[in-house]
C-alpha cells in the first residue's frame, strides 16, 4: 500500500497510453454520401512565400467549386525543393507543391514526385512551358507560369534603339554618356543565367536538346562556338561593360538610378523600375555571336507529392483545375506573371509582360537534371574569372570548365 | 488521480521535496504537493497527446519512447524513493532527445549511402520506379471515366465512341448495354453502383492502383484514372516481379536486379533510378581520402581549417591581452570608457558583422575600399590569399573583446605584491610579463584558448556569411572553395552541391569531431601543467 501512489500513476499512464495506441488508428472517418455533392479531405499545399497571396484566393476558388479544403503551407523559396525531398518519404510531406521546375530532376531522382497525365489539355500550353515540366518523357506537373529575362531599356536616355547586334548596342548605350552602358548583373561568382543570352548567341548552348525541345546530357557548350563566346566575355570584362563587382542589388540600383540606359533583367525587377516613375520598354536581347540570343525560360509548376494520402483530390486540382483557363487567368489576375497557358498568355495587355514574352518565345528551358547545380558552380566560376582577366586564356579555361561539368554529370 | 483523503490514510504524503514529513501534513497533503500533481499531469497530458498523434502516423518509435518517458516520470515524482532522479530526470530525457539521439542518428548515417537518390526505403524505390515507367499508349483515346462498385470490388464504366463499356481488374473492358449516359459521362450502370466524386474521395488509393484491361490482349495495355473521372491507356515499359526481385522491361526483356549499392542494375551497368537507402560500411569516411577530386580540397581544406582556427586565436588573444595589459594599467585614464567602448564588437551578433563586412570589403563599391583607401580596386574576397586574410581580420574584430575580457578579468585576480616582489628583485617589465603575468594569467586562460580553437574550428556562420567559402575551387564535384572551413565544406557536400550527400556529410562530420575531441583533449592535458607552478 506504501507505494499505492506510484505503481498507479505508472499503470495509469501506462493504459492510457495503450489505450491511445488501439484507438489512434489515424483513419479519417468516410464522407457521408447523403445528398452531399462535395467531397471531404483536406490538401496540403506547399507555396514559396512569393506565391503564396496569389494562391489563395484560387485555392479558395476550388474549395467554393469541390468542397475540397486545400491548406497552404508557407515555405522559404530556398528551402521548398530540399524540404520536399527530404519530407515525402517520411510521409511528413505535401500533397501538392508549387515550385520553380529546374528541381525537376532531383525530385524525379528521389522519387518524390508522381508523374500526370494532362491529356489532350497539354497542347493549351506553351511549348517551353510542357518541356518545362517534362523530365525523361514523362510529365509531372501543370505548369501556371513562365519568366525569363530580357532587355529592358531606359526610355528616358534612349528612346529608340537601332542596334541589331550586342556590340553595336553596347556602342549605342554609351552615346548616353551615362556610368554603364548595358547592366548586367554579376557577383563574386559571375551570373550563368544572365550571360546565357550572350552564350547561346555563339551557338553554344548548355546541353544539345532534341527535336521537341527537352534536353540530352551531351554537353554543347564546349567547342569552337564555346571558345568564341570565352573570347568575347574576356573583351567585355576589358572593356568594363561586365563588371563582377556589380552584383543584383547594385544592377538593379544602378538603372534606377539612370546610370545606364540597358539592363539585362527579368520580371522580377521591373515592377520596381515602373513604381519609380521610369518609362521603360522591354526588348529583345540582340544577338553577339550571329544566332538568336536564347534567354532560359523558367517554368513554375504545381507538382503532386509521390506519397500523397490523396492523389485524387490532389490531381483534381492540379489537372482538373489549375490547368484550366479560368484558374490561370486567375492567377494572373493575382499575381501578374505571365500564365503558362497559352489561351490566357494571349489575354495579357500589359506591354511590359508581352515583351518578355517576345524575348522568350525562343529561349530554352532551364535544365532540370540533378547535375545541374554543379553545373552552375563551375560554370559561374570560370566564368567570373574569364571576365575578371584571372583566367590568361579565356579559351583554355572554358575547355577546363567543360571537361569538370562533364565529371561532375557523370557523376552524378 | 485517487482521492486525496484515501491516499493521506494509507501513506504519508510526499512533498515535493522528497523532505520529512511534519505531522500536521500527514492530516491533509502540503500544497506543495498539489502544485506537484498539477505539473506533472499537465506533463502527461501533453504525452498521452504526443502518443496519440505519434500513433496515428504509426511512428512507433516515438510511441514507445514517450510512454517509456510517461512512466519514469510518473515514478520519479511520485515514489517518495527517486529523490535523485527528482532533479535528474528532465535533464536526462532533454539530453537524449537532443544530444544522444542526433548524435546516434548521425553515426548511424554515417554508415549508409543516404542522399540524393538514395532516399528512401526499397519499397518506396520499386514504387516510384513503377510509376515513373508507366506510359501512356501513343494514340489511345482519353476516355471520360466513372468509377463503379460491385458487391465491394470496383470498377471502371467508361464511354468509347459512344459504347458504354466495362470492366474490373480481371475483367477487360466489355460493352455493357442500357447504360445510361450524361454529358458524356456514364450515371448509371445495371447491376452496378456509379460512385460520385465524394466516394472515390473516401477510397482514393484503391481508384488510383486499379488497372482495368483495355482488352484481352495485354499488350494493349490497361485503363487507370488519377482523378477518377478521366482514364487514360497506360502500359508499363518497367514490370516489378516479385518472385525474382527484379524490374523487367516489357520491350527488349532486359532484368534490372538490385545491387549492393541500392539500385536496380542491368547487366551491362544500366542503373535505374531511384535507389534506396543501404548500409555502405566505411565508403563514406574513405572516400575523403580515395576519391581523387575531393582529396585535394579535402586535404587544402583541412590544413585551411587548421590554420585559421589557430590564427584566429593567437591574433585575438594577442590583441586582447595587449589591450587587456593597457588598461590595466592606472596611468591610462578614463580607463571604464574604454573598455566598454572596446566590448562593443562582441556587443553585435556574429552574423550581422560578417554580413556587413562582406558589403564593407566588396571589391569596388566597398567601404573600405572606396573610403578608405580612396577608390583602389583590392580584392579583399576575390582572391584566394586575400580572402583569407580578410577572414583573419574580420575574425580578429570579432573575437578581441572576449580575449580582452577574459584577459582583464584574469590580469585582475593576479595578486599585486607577486608584481611588487618581481619589481624589488629588480624585473624589467617584459621579465614580469614573461615569468610572472603570463604563466599565472595562462592557468585560469588556457582552457577558454582550447574552446576558442573549438569554436572557430567550426566558426561555419563567418565562412558562410563573409565569402560563403569563396573564391571557388575549379574542378571539383562538390561546391567547395578556399576559404571553406571543414564544417562549411561538410554543408555544402550535404546541401549545396547538387546532389545532397547526408552519408558522405555525416562521416565528415563525426571526422571533424574526432579531430575536435582530440585537440581538446590534449590541449587539456598540457593546460594541467601549467598549474604546477
Amino acid at each position: 500500500m506504501r507505494r499505492s501512489i506510484p505503481t498507479t500513476a505508472a499503470a495509469l499512464g501506462l493504459t492510457l497510453a495503450l489505450a491511445a495506441c488501439s484507438s489512434g488508428s489515424g483513419e479519417e472517418a468516410e464522407a457521408t454520401t447523403e445528398g452531399a455533392a462535395t467531397a471531404e479531405g483536406t490538401l496540403t499545399m506547399w507555396v514559396d512565400d512569393t506565391r503564396i497571396t496569389e494562391m489563395e484566393p484560387v485555392v479558395a476558388a476550388f474549395t467554393a467549386k469541390t468542397g475540397v479544403e486545400v491548406e497552404l503551407v508557407q515555405k522559404a523559396s530556398g528551402d521548398i525543393g530540399k524540404d520536399f525531398v527530404a519530407q515525402v518519404p517520411t510521409g511528413e510531406g505535401p500533397d501538392v507543391i508549387v515550385s520553380a521546375h529546374d528541381g525537376l530532376g532531383e525530385w524525379v531522382n528521389n522519387g518524390v514526385v508522381a508523374p500526370l497525365e494532362l491529356g489532350d489539355q497539354a497542347a493549351a500550353f506553351s511549348p517551353a512551358a510542357i518541356a518545362g515540366v517534362t523530365y525523361d518523357g514523362a510529365t509531372y506537373g501543370t505548369p501556371i507560369s513562365i519568366e525569363n529575362i530580357a532587355l529592358v531599356r531606359n526610355d528616358a536616355l534612349d528612346p529608340e534603339t537601332t542596334a541589331t547586334t550586342f556590340d553595336e548596342l553596347v556602342a549605342e548605350a554609351k552615346e548616353a554618356g551615362t556610368d554603364f552602358s548595358v547592366l548586367i548583373q554579376q557577383g563574386d561568382a559571375s551570373d550563368p543565367y544572365h550571360l546565357y543570352p550572350l552564350q547561346t548567341s555563339f551557338g553554344a548552348p548548355v546541353f544539345e536538346s532534341t527535336a521537341d525541345g527537352s534536353y540530352t546530357d551531351t554537353l554543347a557548350l564546349g567547342g569552337e562556338a564555346g571558345d568564341a563566346f570565352a573570347a568575347y566575355l574576356a573583351k567585355l570584362g576589358q572593356e568594363q561593360v561586365l563588371d563582377l563587382a556589380i552584383d543584383g542589388d547594385k544592377a538593379k540600383q544602378a538603372f534606377l538610378d539612370g546610370q545606364a540606359p540597358y539592363i539585362i533583367t527579368g520580371p522580377w525587377n521591373t515592377s520596381a523600375f515602373l513604381e519609380a516613375g521610369m518609362e521603360i520598354s522591354v526588348l529583345p536581347v540582340p544577338s553577339a555571336g550571329g544566332e538568336p540570343a536564347q534567354p532560359f525560360v523558367g517554368v513554375q509548376g504545381v507538382f503532386v507529392s509521390a506519397k500523397s494520402a490523396n492523389p485524387v483530390l490532389a490531381n483534381e486540382l492540379v489537372v482538373n483545375f489549375l490547368a484550366t483557363e479560368e484558374a490561370q487567368d486567375m492567377l494572373y489576375t493575382e499575381g501578374g506573371r505571365m500564365p503558362a497557358l497559352t489561351a490566357s498568355a494571349e489575354k495579357v495587355d500589359d506591354p511590359i509582360l508581352q515583351g518578355f514574352n517576345e524575348a522568350g518565345a525562343t529561349g530554352a528551358p532551364m535544365p532540370a537534371i540533378p547535375a545541374m547545380s554543379s553545373v552552375w558552380a563551375s560554370w559561374g566560376a570560370t566564368q567570373a574569372q574569364i571576365v575578371g582577366g584571372q583566367a590568361g586564356d579565356p579559351a583554355a579555361a572554358w575547355e577546363a570548365m567543360v571537361g569538370t561539368i562533364q565529371d561532375a554529370i557523370d557523376q552524378a | 488521480m485517487s482521492d486525496p483523503q484515501a491516499v493521506t490514510t494509507a501513506a504519508p504524503p510526499p512533498t515535493l521535496g522528497g523532505g520529512t514529513v511534519t505531522p500536521h501534513a500527514r492530516r491533509r497533503p502540503s500544497p506543495g504537493f498539489f502544485v506537484k500533481l498539477a505539473l506533472v499531469a499537465t506533463v502527461d497530458a501533453l504525452g498521452v497527446y504526443g502518443v496519440l498523434a505519434a500513433a496515428a502516423v504509426a511512428s512507433w518509435g516515438i510511441v514507445t519512447f514517450l510512454v517509456l518517458a510517461l512512466v519514469v516520470v510518473n515514478w520519479a515524482y511520485f515514489s517518495p524513493r527517486a529523490l535523485p532522479a527528482k532533479y535528474l530526470v528532465p535533464g536526462l530525457v532533454l539530453l537524449l532527445v537532443y544530444q544522444i539521439f542526433t548524435m546516434a542518428y548521425t553515426g548511424w548515417v554515417a554508415f549508409t549511402n543516404y542522399g540524393d537518390g538514395h532516399n528512401s526505403t526499397k519499397q518506396d524505390a520499386i514504387a516510384s520506379i513503377a510509376e515513373q515507367n508507366e506510359t501512356r499508349v501513343e494514340g489511345s483515346p482519353t476516355l471520360p471515366l466513372s468509377v463503379v462498385e460491385r458487391d465491394g470490388e470496383l470498377g471502371f464504366a467508361v464511354v468509347q465512341e459512344g459504347v458504354v463499356e466495362v470492366g474490373t481488374a480481371q475483367q477487360p473492358l466489355a460493352p455493357a448495354p442500357d447504360a445510361n449516359v450524361e454529358a458524356g459521362r456514364v450515371t448509371a450502370v445495371p447491376g452496378w453502383d456509379v460512385l460520385q466524386f465524394v466516394d472515390v474521395a473516401g477510397r482514393q488509393d484503391e481508384v488510383t492502383v486499379l488497372r482495368v484491361p483495355f482488352s484481352d490482349d495485354p499488350a494493349d495495355g490497361s485503363v487507370r484514372t488519377q482523378d477518377g473521372s478521366t482514364g487514360y491507356v497506360f502500359r508499363p515499359t518497367l514490370e516489378y516481379d516479385e518472385a525474382t526481385d527484379t524490374f523487367v522491361d516489357t520491350v527488349d526483356g532486359t532484368t534490372y536486379a538490385p545491387s549492393d549499392g541500392g539500385n536496380f542494375v542491368s547487366a551491362d551497368g544500366t542503373v535505374l533510378t531511384p535507389g534506396w537507402r543501404v548500409g555502405v560500411g566505411l565508403d563514406n569516411f574513405t572516400r575523403a581520402f580515395t576519391d581523387s577530386r575531393l582529396s585535394g580540397p579535402f586535404v587544402q581544406i583541412t590544413a585551411w581549417t587548421f590554420a585559421f582556427a589557430f590564427l584566429s586565436v593567437a591574433t585575438t588573444f594577442a590583441l586582447g591581452l595587449f589591450l587587456a595589459i593597457v588598461f590595466n594599467d592606472g596611468r591610462v585614464r578614463g580607463r571604464k570608457v574604454y573598455r566598454s567602448l572596446l566590448i562593443l564588437p562582441y556587443a553585435f551578433p556574429g552574423f550581422l558583422s560578417a554580413l556587413v563586412w562582406r558589403g564593407m570589403l566588396n571589391e569596388k563599391f566597398g567601404f573600405v575600399n572606396e573610403v578608405l583607401l580612396g577608390g583602389a580596386q583590392v580584392p579583399w574576397l576575390q582572391d584566394p590569399w586575400l580572402a583569407k586574410v580578410s577572414i583573419v581580420l574580420v575574425n580578429l574584430w570579432l573575437g578581441f573583446p572576449y580575449m580582452f575580457l577574459v584577459c582583464t578579468g584574469a590580469l585582475q585576480s593576479i595578486p599585486a605584491d607577486t608584481v611588487e616582489a618581481a619589481r624589488i628583485d629588480g624585473a624589467g617589465p617584459a621579465r614580469i610579463l614573461r615569468s610572472v603575468t603570463l604563466p599565472l594569467l595562462m592557468v585560469s586562460v588556457a582552457p577558454l584558448l582550447i574552446s576558442s580553437f573549438a569554436f572557430n574550428f567550426n566558426n561555419f556562420s563567418l565562412i558562410y556569411m563573409l565569402t560563403g567559402g569563396g573564391p571557388n575551387f575549379v574542378g571539383t564535384p562538390v561546391v567547395v572553395g578556399h576559404t571553406d572551413i571543414l564544417i562549411s565544406m561538410v554543408y555544402s557536400v550535404a546541401f549545396e552541391s547538387g546532389t545532397k550527400q547526408y552519408g558522405l556529410a555525416s562521416a565528415l562530420s563525426i571526422l571533424i569531431f574526432v579531430v575536435v575531441g582530440v585537440v581538446s583533449w590534449l590541449g587539456f592535458r598540457r593546460t594541467r601543467t601549467l598549474e604546477e607552478i
